[in-house]
């Protein structure tokens, strides 16, 4: 698995009311385990630091690396090794049909058309989509659109799959679809959420609390301390 | 905008028709040829032969009755507008032709966009507008504008729709204001995530 580095990492957006005052603060730690889990409140400042990962943000002081990369000065580089999921998939998916959105990531990376319709077809089976590659993508259901965001992000074959609340807008079946998925991926996978299932079978979970990690352990643990601290009884 | 016309409005319809086949370099070339053509439009029977020839392009293209008449329905409020003020002011045969004309290119205009993938589109532009990177035009930059375009309709039209059922939802009459000022909102915050999507997608290789 890569090695990803938060070094001293604090970021302000400089902006409202969050002015002069870090949405993350003096981050330090080392990732490389396969299934990393990021759990905590609204606010906490755990989207701010999933976006870090590939670039998306770049923070204000010290140094995110992943795979020795520094996202401050390779960040081109850095995104083609770490892909990232959003909450909505309809803001991330950019092309009318499904098909078309899977290659769009492909589009620029010099592969024959026949090469980028084998990737697409490939891709679109692994995930349950061939039936439907030349359908409107907005008239997906919740899950399947998920399913195609997922399929766009790793048909270009990234070593990180960033998520960032991927159960928010799903039903319990399709959660459930989406975790078994999640389960059987290569990929090193880091996931934001609220969905403490999800994360049950991680390798290791940070909590998040006012812009640092508030406990960083495995998943029983790091579970135990959030509920702990929104005194909510399991 | 209903529900059902954001479902069908200018989107890739799969087929496998003569029309569907056709590479879109000639159909974008033919849709040009139209446009042009429309200056010879000058009587009611000539526009009522040119709207015989667009309907037998659809069937052509074993389009659903259902999906053609989404894709001219919105132009409905524009033909009674314009039409009648043409009619006052040039006659009926005039505005007959000149709403009719409008209609046809309209109509022909989605039957591109339904035999069509986007992809096969954009590609097509990025090739015509390749001559002209010498004076600064970014061909690829543009393609993926037509593209968005696109997407961005079914998607508008949803938001649209969504906000028309929370008025309702709240027992509020159909105000202007209150429907544009969220649904600008709203579209603007899209735009802002679909544009850090893209990003996090690798557009600025």
């Amino acid at each position: 698995m890569p090695l990803i580095e938060f070094e001293r990492v604090s970021h302000d957006y400089g902006v409202g009311a969050t002015r002069g005052r870090p949405v993350v603060r003096d981050l330090d730690l080392r990732l490389s385990e396969r299934r990393i889990g990021i759990i905590g409140g609204n606010g906490s400042g755990k989207s701010t630091f999933a976006r870090m990962f590939n670039a998306l943000i770049v923070p204000t002081s010290g140094t995110v690396r992943v795979d020795g990369l520094d996202t401050r000065k390779q960040a081109r580089d850095v995104r083609r090794r770490v892909g990232f999921c959003f909450a909505d998939p309809d803001a991330q998916i950019v092309m009318p049909t499904v098909a078309e959105d899977v290659a769009f990531g492909l589009r620029r990376r010099g592969l024959t058309k026949d090469e980028i319709d084998a990737r697409v077809d490939s891709v679109l089976a692994r995930f349950g989509l061939a039936g439907h590659r030349d359908h409107p993508a907005h008239l997906l259901s919740g899950g399947q659109k998920q399913l195609l965001a997922l399929a766009s992000v790793l048909v270009t074959t990234p070593q990180v799959l960033v998520m960032d609340e991927p159960t928010t807008l799903l039903d319990l079946a399709n959660t459930r679809m989406l975790t078994r998925t999640l389960a059987d991926l290569d990929e090193q996978l880091v996931v934001v959420t609220h969905d403490l299932d999800l994360v049950a079978g991680f390798d290791r979970v940070l909590v998040f609390e006012d812009g640092t990690i508030s406990c960083d352990a495995t998943p029983d643990i790091a579970i135990a301390h959030y509920l702990a601290l929104h005194e909510v009884p399991r | 905008m209903s529900r059902s016309l954001s479902h069908s409005l200018g989107l890739f319809h799969p087929g496998d028709s003569v029309v569907h086949r056709t590479p879109a370099g000639p159909k974008l070339a033919l849709l040009v040829a139209a446009a042009v053509g429309t200056y010879w439009l000058d009587s009611p029977v000539r526009v009522g032969y040119a709207a015989l020839g667009v309907a037998a392009l659809f069937a052509l293209a074993r389009i659903p009755v259902r999906v053609a008449w989404t894709q001219v329905r919105p132009l409905l409020l524009l033909v009674v507008v314009l039409g009648a003020f043409q009619t006052l002011v040039a006659g009926w045969r005039a505005a007959v032709v000149i709403v009719g004309a409008l209609v046809l290119l309209a109509a022909l205009a989605a039957l591109v966009t339904l035999t069509t993938r986007t992809t096969a589109l954009v590609d097509t532009v990025v090739r015509v507008l390749g001559p002209f990177r010498r004076v600064g035009v970014d061909p690829e930059r543009i393609g993926l504008l037509l593209a968005l375009g696109i997407r961005a309709v079914p998607v508008v039209a949803g938001f649209a729709a969504q906000i028309r059922d929370a008025q309702r939802a709240r027992g509020l009459t159909a105000s202007p204001t209150a429907f544009a000022v969220p649904l600008i909102v709203r579209s603007l915050r899209h735009a802002d995530a679909q544009g850090e999507a893209l990003v996090a997608r690798g557009l600025e290789d």
